[in-house]
């Protein structure tokens, strides 16, 4: 027996102007399966998505719901239909509460008032063979101005909030597993908590077939665990899933079958099963790549950058990193894990002079950095970039152009009197970087906000290593991107690796730290559970660090971490050493 | 492509949509603008129609009246040249994102300033030390008085929209207090109650002979249109200012001190239009005095221009011609033709809105829905003609590509 499809695309084609997003693309959706969308930045993924919630309207092709054709004008469409799409950028009001966001959108039963009156009519129309017409047609008045007051009833009582919306929220969460706190306000919220608000939304709104664009771009492992366990028992109560994502691992994970787009052309379709990752990277890529990262062995320098006793608090003013020691040496990496939001923004601000510290020391080929404001430490040769949530939050200025960003950091090296930016020389630097970095842009004066996500992140790396820093704090520096420029980046901090630089590497993902890195620091809430060779350890080692049940602080008490014994701060005798 | 038409009522295209466009030429930029303007002169003339008058006549009686006369040439540079320093100083700020509306109320502040201080110089210096003391302290005076509202907003993050526009309204009951005090009043028996005239030492001088005399300011304003335009472009502050406006994090962690840019900033935008009030108040145009009216309202008319002119010096500058124009034009049409010179605000105000709405088919475009031969429903994109009010460009752009 053949099931229907909860989704069939046929043919669909848009271009946007010259450029074609979906060439002649079709796609089917079985019912209650999860379907990964796979493919690199730019191939189409979220263009056809957009045609299914609505966003925009495909050129030609025609799109199946349940077997049926429909034509899709507007978000509204898609929602009467079934289909429920959670964007990538969410979109929720700030300052409501998570019911609030939910029910504002929540749409009442149309209040049938014609229909009503006509069958008043028409019972009156029966017994209109009475003689006493005026009784009767007194009834009718009377039975018209009943309805018409219930109809006003209805619509004065619907356009109060009521009482139980948060309970109502709060049952149907709790039926997928969800944990939310329905008077909770969003911007109280972290990212994963509004991601789950913008889930149950769609399923409150009676979505079958839910759309989940890069879900775990923004989330840590743990949430990421969390997402897909709630995935599968939306795919147990018969939901069709489909997720749009790039990360190999969690496409075999999660999904039952796989589908694979490619500069906006469809390739094909496979079970998970009987598929892996190479082979689904070749498709995606369309040839063969090394999924390896290679570590190159460099010879080790002094220490860089090391940090004693470092206390720093966060903006609510509790203490977000603790006492951490650690040291970066000239041609290593040092990657640091923990979940989100346990003190790696504090110690990035920190160390780019960005935060004041509590107490302990930062100390820069021997010297204290501590009080210095962030353009000296830039001048001292430490780069700090850090990838926000959003991408384009710090670091560039999105309506500038490429040419202007670059400068973003030196155009005030000139002397005071000279108040002349230099742009020649920026654009120079901006084309050579484009050149080397295969950016894909128009030109040099391009407003960044235009270059599609990868290509802005390498204008932001190639913008920091251009300058030639000896200690390059970076964090999430591949966040949101694809394999290819994934792989760019990480070439590009080998280099810099291989050059001598220090590197401390902020990452969420345990496998390409692992490969990588030199060592890993693992924090859990702002303490350090200690620092591993990354070819000694494992993922799970890692993982219990980073929940805090394993802490090697405890196991080798005679060893304190993060002190080099070559080092490099000669003020006195360091007693430290416990 | 062909459709299914069998009766599926759910079928169908909307008859208009609008999708985003790339970015146009520059020349398309100004046929837009133009096309805007020339619409909202169609609809200025439905109304004077409308009031019982031939809208050609007025029309031509409001661009001729300009040069039917040397006095009105003269009155017509005294309209812009205020207008044209305060849309610049206006412009600074708005480049930073910082919403100052409060020009009312420094080119107030600028004027007093300047006229205390040239009546308490008096005879005893000489005529240019004067002025130019004279004119600092007029930047001084509407500097500060902006640089105030950054204070608060850098240190209490206050709204600076609401503190300069209500600034304005105590820099405007102050000049009406100062009437009634001796040191700004006239004081000669038997005068009306008024503002008493600066001592000549702090006129300013001017250029050009008999009718065709100006005050030296219409020199200043063009220098600081250049000025202005490569202080945006070519300097670390424009820069800075340009990447506060856009990205004030990025700005802190490039290292700039962001807080003290925008004081400076704010003092630079208010500076410039406390300048215009005091060159405003020591010349000719204003009769070398304070006077309640004193602004003209330029501190509004400059919001208007400078996002006309979308922050650009040189488009300021065309702008604030053409603006004048009209206004000069149509106060000498109502003297011709009886037509209230109110008028000439309501055409103003018409441009303005479409010009404004014009930057909406600048962004987008609109696409048709067409029916072929065959009746059946296709959608095409209009290739050579957007229909956007009889403005026809040549060139389909792009649409912004979203993965």
């Amino acid at each position: 027996m053949k099931e229907q499809n909860a989704i069939e695309l046929n043919n669909i084609t848009k271009t946007f102007g010259s450029v074609v997003a979906n060439d002649n693309i079709s796609l089917s959706v079985r019912q209650g399966e999860i379907l990964a969308l796979l493919g690199e930045n730019g191939s189409g993924k979220t263009t056809l998505m957009n045609m299914l919630s609505g966003v925009y309207k495909p050129d030609s092709g025609s799109i199946f719901v349940n077997g049926k054709q429909v034509s899709i004008q507007s978000p509204e469409d898609s929602k009467k239909l079934g289909i429920g799409m959670v964007h990538q950028h969410f979109k929720l009001v700030e300052v409501l509460s998570a019911a609030d966001n939910i029910w504002m959108g929540v749409e009442l039963p149309p209040y049938n008032l014609n229909e009503k009156l006509k069958v008043i009519n028409n019972i009156e129309f029966d017994v209109a063979k009475d003689k006493n017409k005026f009784l009767y047609n007194l009834k009718k008045v009377l039975k018209d101005t009943k309805e018409v007051l219930a109809c006003a009833f209805y619509h004065i009582k619907n356009s109060f909030l009521s009482k139980n919306r948060n309970d109502a929220i709060k049952d149907m969460a709790s039926k997928f597993g969800f944990e939310v706190d329905p008077t909770k306000f969003v911007y109280d919220m972290a990212v994963s908590e509004k991601q789950t608000i913008e889930i149950i939304k769609v399923l409150y709104y009676g979505a079958k077939i839910i759309i989940l664009d890069e879900p775990t771009a923004v989330l840590t492992v743990q949430e990421i665990n969390k997402l897909f366990s709630i995935l599968r028992e939306m795919k147990k109560q018969g939901h069709s899933i489909i997720i749009i994502t790039h990360k190999l691992n969690e496409v075999m994970d999660i999904s039952d079958r796989v589908a694979i787009l490619r500069k906006g052309q469809y390739i094909t379709t496979v079970n998970t099963s009987e598929t892996n990752e190479k082979q689904l990277t070749e498709y995606m890529v369309g040839h063969k790549v090394d999924l390896k990262i290679e570590r190159p062995e460099v010879v080790h320098d002094k220490p860089l950058l090391e940090i004693r006793d470092l206390t720093i608090n966060n903006d609510e003013g509790t203490t977000a990193i603790k006492k951490v020691n650690f040291y970066i040496r000239g041609g290593e990496i040092l990657g640091i894990a923990g979940i989100s939001g346990c003190g790696q923004k504090e110690l990035c601000e920190a160390i780019a002079g960005l935060r004041p510290i509590v107490s302990g020391e930062i100390n820069h080929k021997g010297d204290s950095i501590i009080g210095l404001k962030p353009e000296q430490i830039i001048d001292k040769g430490i780069s700090m970039s850090f990838i926000p949530e959003d991408r384009l939050g710090m670091g560039l200025a999105p309506s500038l152009s490429i040419t202007d960003n670059m400068m973003l950091k030196n155009y005030n090296d000139t002397p005071w009197y000279n108040p002349i930016v230099d742009r020649k020389k920026a654009r120079q630097e901006a084309n050579k970087i484009i050149k080397e970095l295969k950016i894909v842009t128009t030109s040099s004066e391009t407003p960044v906000r235009l270059l599609s996500g990868g290509n802005v992140q390498k204008v932001l790396v190639g913008r920091e290593i251009k300058a030639g820093p000896n200690v390059i704090v970076t964090a999430y520096p591949v966040r949101g991107l694809d394999i290819n420029s994934s792989y760019a980046i990480y070439n590009i901090l080998n280099e810099q690796k291989k050059n001598g630089v220090g590197i401390l590497f902020v990452g969420e993902d345990l496998d390409v730290m692992l490969e990588l890195c030199d060592k890993i620091l693992v924090l859990c809430h702002g303490k350090v559970m200690g620092v591993v060779h990354s070819y000694k350890t494992n993922k799970e080692e890692l993982g219990l660090m980073m929940t805090g049940s394993l802490d090697l602080n405890e196991i080798k008490i005679d060893k304190a971490f993060g002190i080099a014994k070559d080092t490099n701060i000669n003020k006195g005798v360091n007693n430290e050493v416990k | 492509m062909k459709l299914n038409k069998s009766g599926n009522t759910s079928i169908k295209e909307p008859l208009i949509r609008v999708a985003k466009r790339d970015k146009l030429k520059w020349w398309q930029n100004i046929l837009f603008y133009v096309g805007a303007i020339l619409i909202a002169l169609i609809v200025g003339g439905i109304f004077i129609s409308a009031i019982g008058q031939n809208p050609f006549s007025y029309y031509a009686q409001v661009i001729a009246g300009n040069f039917t006369n040397n006095i009105y040439i003269k009155h017509y540079l005294e309209i812009i040249v205020p207008l044209l320093i305060t849309s610049l100083g206006v412009s600074v700020a708005f480049k930073m994102k910082f919403w100052n509306i409060g020009g009312e109320g420094q080119f107030i502040m600028g004027a007093i300033m300047a006229a205390t201080l040239a009546t308490v110089i008096g005879d005893t210096l000489p005529s240019w030390l004067t002025i130019i003391i004279v004119l600092l302290f007029g930047i001084i005076g509407g500097g500060l008085f902006g640089a105030m509202v950054a204070i608060l907003k850098v240190k209490f993050n206050t709204n600076e929209t609401l503190l300069t526009l209500m600034l304005n309204y105590v820099a405007l009951y102050l000049l009406a207090y100062f009437k009634n005090v001796d040191f700004y009043k006239q004081l000669d028996v038997g005068a009306f109650l008024d503002f008493r005239k600066l001592p000549k030492n702090a006129w300013l001088p001017t250029i050009g002979s008999g009718i065709f005399t100006f005050d030296i300011t219409i020199i200043f304003a063009l220098i600081m249109v250049v000025l202005l335009f490569f202080y945006y472009n070519y300097t670390k502050h424009g820069y800075e200012i340009n990447v506060i406006g856009d990205s004030p994090n990025t700005a802190r962690y490039a290292g700039m001190n962001v807080k003290w840019i925008i004081i400076r900033t704010a003092f630079l935008s208010a500076g410039i239009i406390g300048l215009a009030g005091a060159f405003h108040v020591i010349g000719s145009s204003a009769n070398h005095m304070l006077s309640e009216n004193i602004t003209g309202g330029v501190g509004w008319t400059g919001i208007i221009v400078a996002w006309l002119a979308k922050l650009n010096p040189f488009g300021i500058l065309i702008a604030t011609g053409l603006l004048g124009l009209l206004q000069n034009g149509s106060s000498v049409a109502e003297s011709t033709m009886h037509i209230s010179s109110s008028s000439a605000d309501i055409i103003q105000g018409i441009i303005l809105f479409t010009v404004l709405a014009m930057d909406f088919f600048v962004r987008f475009k609109v696409i048709i829905r067409k029916k072929n031969k065959n009746g059946e429903n296709t959608v095409e994109v209009e290739e050579n003609k957007v229909v956007s009010d009889n403005v026809v460009t040549s060139e389909i752009s792009k649409e912004e590509v979203t993965e």
